[in-house]
């Protein structure tokens, strides 16, 4: 008790330390669960509710670490905390979910601490793209989970599924899309350069990007909403009102379950697969309690449990998980996934942004 | 009651705590805001303190001109419209019965409350095809088929106007109010029609209040950044919708902050002209 008092500030997790201690009083194995600890950063809303309620627990029952759970902003401004607070030798969270991107501005700073792959059972199970590594080759991050941004239509306004990104361009569907608004949430290009350049590696120079940029702009006059919001675009798309566009395939999935005239497929080059990384901020002393929670989090069923409750796509091989072919089909697809250029994002990001603003404003 | 002018220190004493405020929240934020608009942006990474200009001059585009050049316009417009609204229709209202006054006021007041995330999906969804206006339009007969009246220019324009009048009504009321009104019975004894004393007599006796609000509206709506996303198509995005884009999603605060400082010089520029042309005119009457 003595040590809860002193080493936490909030008036909170006191009381949370007194109820913990009246419990352990009776119950002798849950002392040792308070005497460790871990601080987990997860997205604010949906994603930490679910985590909250389906995995949190039982990694505290099956470890005997107790969870506190930091509800992060989407966004940079998460790293940009991340980051201070690091100088200054403290950790708001010890690990974290971050985007891509941000793994990549966190690596240039050496937030990240790195990992030791050999505490991480499942480590060779891992799909590749959820292994984000610094350039030097050590581990700065596990992917935590992936989801999927899809070609979604009303199925009222289309009753043929599109098969093909290539359906945005079609000049049939003239003012009916809703796309997202930035370039580094929307991967465009990236769609651009996999439906019509052979590859997402037609990126890699400047006249490949020019060229992508210049394909995009023919779709210009198909899009009736470029969206930052989502709900604004889930609730067109529903009412019919903008029939096509891209979306989350997970909360698609969600809203044709509740009987919305709404359907998401999988294109013929694939759906976008974005993803969160587990990280683990260099000014954490839970070093030891950070690999036993990216190890529990990587186990099949784990992964497994979080397609099924939360409706992420795995980050591991298929052939380790008992998902049905109907689960995995509901969260993912065989289908090649593809895979944004995020390493883009960070070394020409102000010319990309530029570029693309001008193409959707001008 | 003669007020006298303060005489010693702690005369100005009551004035503390309002001067307190506004340097904790207004010149100490915006003095960081300053400073922040010159440092070095760290691409793929944070920002590093130092002194350059190169946010500035990247600020200093046709593009970027286009797009201050359209919020301006569109600022104007919005205080425009509301005072060509608010004036005869708070100097209506003056002359109703105080028990309508009240109704009216709090009706206003009610929109106050409401939040610009609210006003901006309501109005998409009135404008829309599925379930907007045009559909009472075909039914009463006056359309063929329902169109879609969002997104679009006069879309963003109609919601922001929506957003902005209650403010424009509560500031030209109390001047409203206490207008005498012996000056419009003067003019009709005259002979002026009630249209012609509204305009030869009302309006011009009301000019400073008229001028207090078309500065103040503009401002109100210069600072406007969800409606036109939600209302309008992307070259409808006002300068604000880029600030914000920069700040949150690039994590490109100096560039960011070099935006909001013009923004704010210019905005400044653009009322001390008004004031400046107003009270020329005044010296010449």
């Amino acid at each position: 008790m003595r040590k809860i008092l002193n080493s936490s500030i909030s008036r909170r997790a006191v009381l949370g330390g007194a109820v913990a201690t009246i419990g352990a009083l009776s119950m002798p194995s849950i002392l040792r669960a308070q005497d460790r600890s871990i601080k987990v950063g997860v997205y604010g809303g949906y994603f930490k509710d679910s985590f909250d309620k389906n995995i949190f627990p039982d990694f505290t029952a099956a470890s005997g670490i107790a969870v506190e759970s930091v509800a992060e902003p989407t966004g940079e401004a998460w790293l940009v905390q991340l980051e201070q607070a690091a100088k200054a030798g403290v950790a708001p969270a010890d690990v974290s979910m971050m985007s891509q991107v941000a793994m990549l501005k966190g690596q240039s700073t050496d937030l990240w601490a790195p990992i030791d792959t050999s505490k991480i059972k499942n480590y060779d199970g891992l799909l590749e793209q959820f292994v984000n590594e610094y350039p030097d080759g050590r581990v700065a991050g596990i992917g935590a989970v992936a989801w999927y941004i899809t070609l979604v239509t009303n199925t009222d306004s289309y009753p043929e599924a599109p098969d093909s990104w290539a359906a945005l361009w079609d000049p049939a569907n003239a003012d009916k899309l809703g796309l997202l608004a930035l370039v580094s949430n929307s991967f465009l290009l990236e769609v651009t350069a996999k439906t019509f350049m052979g590859g997402t590696n037609a990126l890699d120079t400047e006249e490949g990007i020019n060229k992508a940029f210049e394909k995009l702009a023919e779709v210009k006059p198909n899009v009736r909403l470029w969206y930052r919001d989502e709900a604004q675009f889930e609730q067109a798309l529903k009412s019919g009102e903008i029939p096509m566009g891209q979306y989350y395939h997970d909360v698609t999935g969600l809203a044709a379950a509740d009987g919305h005239p709404v359907r998401s497929t999988f294109p013929k080059e694939g759906g976008i697969q974005d993803s969160g990384c587990w990280a683990l901020s260099r000014a954490s002393d839970k070093v030891e309690e950070a690999h036993v929670f990216i190890d529990y989090m990587s186990q099949p069923e784990i992964q497994a449990t979080l397609s099924r409750k939360v409706g992420t796509a795995p980050t591991l091989k298929r052939d380790l998980l008992d998902l049905t072919p109907e689960e995995f089909a509901s969260v993912s697809s065989d289908i090649e996934p593809i895979i944004p250029r995020y390493d883009l994002y960070q070394t020409k990001s102000d010319w990309l942004n530029q570029k693309w603003t001008e193409l959707i404003v001008g | 009651m003669r007020r006298e002018a303060p005489q010693r220190l702690s005369d100005y004493g009551p004035l503390a705590f309002p001067a307190i405020m506004l340097t904790v929240f207004f010149v100490i934020p915006f003095g960081t805001m300053i400073a922040v608009s010159f440092f070095q942006r760290q691409q793929g990474g944070f920002y590093t303190p130092a002194f350059v200009f190169s946010n500035y001059e990247r600020f200093l585009s046709l593009f970027f001109a286009h797009v201050l050049g359209f919020s301006l316009m569109l600022a104007v417009l919005v205080a425009v419209c509301c005072v060509a609204i608010g004036v005869p229709f708070t100097y209506l209202m003056t002359k109703m019965s105080r028990r309508a006054q009240i109704v009216w006021m709090v009706a206003l007041l009610s929109v106050l409350s409401l939040s610009e995330v609210i006003i901006g999906f309501a109005w998409s969804t009135l404008l829309s095809r599925t379930a907007g206006i045009t559909n009472l339009m075909v039914t009463l007969g006056l359309m063929d088929t329902a169109v879609a009246l969002s997104p679009g220019f006069p879309a963003v324009l109609t919601a922001m106007v929506y957003q902005a009048l209650p403010y424009t009504i509560l500031v030209l009321y109390p001047a409203l109010v206490r207008l005498d009104p012996t000056l419009t019975e003067a003019a009709r004894t005259l002979g002026a029609s009630p249209l012609k004393a509204f305009f030869t007599v009302v309006v011009p006796a009301l000019r400073t209040t008229i001028l207090a609000t078309l500065i103040m509206v503009f401002i109100f709506a210069l600072g406007s950044y969800l409606l036109p996303q939600i209302l309008g198509r992307p070259q409808h995005w006002t300068l604000s919708v880029l600030i914000t884009d920069q700040a949150i999603y690039q994590s490109n605060m100096p560039f960011a902050a070099a935006m909001a400082v013009f923004l704010v010089l210019v905005t400044l520029g653009m009322v001390a002209l008004t004031l400046f042309a107003g009270r020329k005119r005044e010296e010449t009457t």
